[in-house]
């Protein structure tokens, strides 16, 4: 009797564990215009968005003067600790009694999908910056959800095609076994069949898995010349690392289809070493870029991600939204910022499409060798861009009623 | 070519091995707990985030003082150790007799304390530990390349594992801890300090999950979250060898680490859960554990 208490105590303090969450950051409502971002603090995606994320959208109102026509703007933020029903509660918490003007989508694919119903309810402005999900524009568009940094449908475009055509034609996927990982999957075969090239199989990996060597023999076993790793964060970080310790890397190419600059950063050039990966903004691109960076990093002690470039824009967009309208006003504001053009660090001449997709270019990069890399953080070359609306779902292909 | 159940024997073999690789760490860790459980009745949450304490502490002393793996290997193991020397001396010392549940709401809060504290300083990507020198490169057995480091792994684990289980079961120490936790009071008075004992104990226990998180560092991404990500399986392995059982959770987690293997060739989506459907099944067969004794 003792051992089942003790155990059921333990499945318990388990299921703790797995949900740890740190208290969400919310501020007193005032006559003000509020930012909200909820996003993953503490958890697997917490340094691509997280608190740089929230230290992006600072950096915006700074930038914008603290105030907009004499009212002060405001940033609160959340952890949704991954979880969709936190995420949704949280946000129809903040409409119904903070006064949030426009809530700021953080990662997770599937808590987006539940913001922005409550958005969509409450008729407010949805910006999703971090979720890769591109039904969040396809079959779940809403007038008032706006995707702003990247979605599946681009990473497959970018890194599937490109890897064709540098030969790469038979490929094998290991993905990561939620809707994430599957809607990746299809995207890129699609992309990749389209191209010439065939997927000869697939092996379905439970997330967080903690060891990867045995997968990877199947793919190796597969003897395709691709490995695609539909998968993202540590997931990817420990298949990458176990694919050069078993010397997979000799034999398959691979081909991480969602990378960010952390991951790179938290593996090192000598594991990640000529990798083909699609971003929708790299740090040091350019001199305006690079400028913007430094100043991140002086607050964050690491280079921004895309996504927290990403944050920076689409706070920075709002809030020129609400100063030219003078009001923040959703229908006003949603109305200006779909007619806008947008110039800032992370895009040029970026628009809003019917669907809500932000069309902007994105970039195609190879990891440099660690002998090309000239300082901390630079680790990627630029191979291709994609212009304007190369990278997104066409017309022809959407299911999104708004844009038909 | 020979083929078993569908797949090709080599491929198969390669992946029984590589079960055994895995095997031999949720041995290791799963040892760690049995101690501590078989001989001070806590069921000590906080040993995921000791291993990753441990891998941690192998990452900042060559980060920072350039201290090499070897030294790491025994090093890291006396600073957890000495860590948990003072978790038991402040904390836990305070909860002997009482209810299992206290020690485990203790030791599960210093887990999320532990893990928070690495999480605020270091992110969550976590940190690359390179495989050291002398263990680069890799041995072609034949059926599979196997990493030197990997096999490694198994070799010093089973060296481990065999070791705790003389030093409990075989010698004089031994003796007088598994004593002294029978009865504490007849122990003492014949002369022996069980106080000593039961802080060196959990000490020791600390210092065998910090030793696996050394062992583990250059295998995965060393990050605050990888001791919660495993420690559930090990609690699994411990309840199914039955809890306190050092015998019981070597084997187990050897067992175990090799069905898991198998079932990620042949339904990999259920890989990471059937270790619990095997613990529910022998649960149900054997309450008390397949090496327990029921209480």
């Amino acid at each position: 009797m003792k051992l089942k208490n003790v155990f059921a105590a333990g499945a318990l303090a388990a299921a703790g564990l797995f949900g740890a969450a740190t208290p969400a950051v919310a501020q007193i409502s005032g006559d003000v215009i509020r930012i909200g971002i909820i996003t993953d603090m503490s958890s697997v995606y917490a340094d691509i968005d997280g608190q740089g994320g929230v230290e992006a959208i600072r950096m915006a109102i700074a930038d914008m003067g603290g105030t907009i026509n004499g009212k002060k703007v405001e940033v609160i933020s959340a952890d949704h600790q991954n979880k969709a029903d936190v995420a949704a509660t949280k946000a129809r918490e903040w409409f119904d009694t903070q006064g949030l003007d426009v809530l700021i989508g953080g990662t997770n694919s599937g808590a987006n999908l539940a913001m922005a119903k409550v958005a969509a309810e409450k008729k407010k402005p949805f910006l999703v910056v971090g979720a890769a999900s591109s039904a969040l524009t396809n079959d779940q568009c809403t007038p008032y959800t706006l995707h702003w940094a990247y979605d599946t449908t681009a990473l497959a475009k970018g890194t599937g095609a490109a890897v064709v055509k540098q030969g790469g034609k038979s490929w094998y996927f290991l993905t990561a076994d939620y809707a994430f990982g599957a809607q990746l999957q299809t995207d890129t075969s699609k992309v990749v069949e389209a191209n010439g090239g065939k997927v000869v199989g697939s092996v379905k990996v439970p997330l967080n898995a903690s060891d990867f060597s045995s997968f990877l023999l199947q793919a190796q076993g597969s003897k395709a010349q691709i490995l695609g790793l539909a998968n993202a964060g540590g997931d990817t970080i420990n298949s990458i690392k176990a694919a050069n310790e078993f010397g997979i890397t000799k034999t398959m190419k691979l081909a991480g289809l969602l990378v960010f600059i952390n991951d790179i950063h938290s593996l090192g050039l000598k594991t990640t070493q000529g990798m083909y990966l699609t971003d929708s903004w790299y740090w040091n691109q350019n001199a305006e870029t690079r400028a913007w960076s430094r100043k991140f990093f002086d607050k964050m002690k690491r280079m921004p991600s895309s996504l927290q470039a990403g944050d920076y824009s689409a706070a920075t967009q709002y809030l020129a939204a609400v100063k030219a309208t003078g009001s923040d006003d959703t229908e006003k504001v949603l109305a200006h910022l779909k007619k806008a053009k947008f110039n800032d660090i992370f895009m040029k001449d970026g628009w809003v499409r019917g669907d809500g997709r932000v069309i902007h270019d994105m970039y195609l990069m190879q990891v440099k060798e660690p002998g090309k890399s000239t300082e901390p953080w630079d680790y990627y070359e630029v191979k291709q861009v994609f212009k304007g609306e190369e990278a997104w779902t066409t017309k022809a292909e959407t299911k999104c009623a708004l844009w038909k | 070519m020979t083929e078993i159940f569908g797949i090709p024997i080599q491929a198969f073999l390669g992946q029984l091995m590589l079960g055994l690789v895995n095997g031999a760490f949720y041995a290791m860790l799963s040892l760690g707990l049995a101690v501590i459980f078989g001989l001070l009745d806590i069921v000590n949450f906080a040993h995921g985030a000791l291993y990753m304490v441990g891998a941690f502490a192998a990452w900042i002393m060559l980060d920072k003082w350039g201290v090499n793996y070897w030294f790491a290997l025994i090093l890291a193991p006396l600073v957890v150790g000495a860590l948990g020397v003072v978790i038991e001396r402040t904390m836990l010392k305070r909860l002997y007799g009482l209810d299992p549940l206290y020690g485990l709401l203790l030791t599960f809060g210093l887990s999320l304390i532990l893990e928070g504290i690495f999480r605020d300083q270091y992110g969550v990507s976590g940190q690359s530990y390179s495989v050291p020198e002398a263990l680069t490169g890799a041995t072609n057995l034949g059926f599979m390349v196997l990493p030197n480091y990997r096999a490694w792994v198994v070799l010093a684990s089973i060296v481990v594992c065999l070791g705790t289980w003389f030093l409990i079961e075989r010698t004089r120490l031994g003796a007088y801890l598994r004593a002294g936790t029978e009865n504490a009071k007849l122990v003492q008075a014949f002369g022996v300090n069980v106080p000593m004992l039961v802080m060196l104990t959990y000490g020791a226990g600390a210092a065998l999950a910090a030793l696996a998180g050394v062992l583990a560092a250059p295998v995965y991404q060393v990050a605050p979250q990888m001791g919660s990500n495993l420690i559930i399986i090990v609690f699994a392995v411990v309840v199914i060898g039955g809890m306190g059982s050092i015998i019981g959770s070597v084997i187990t987690g050897l067992g175990l680490g090799i069905i898991e293997g198998l079932t990620k060739v042949f339904y990999p989506e259920a890989s990471n859960i059937v270790v619990f459907v095997i613990m529910a099944i022998v649960l149900m067969v054997r309450p008390a554990g397949l090496f327990g004794k029921e209480a």
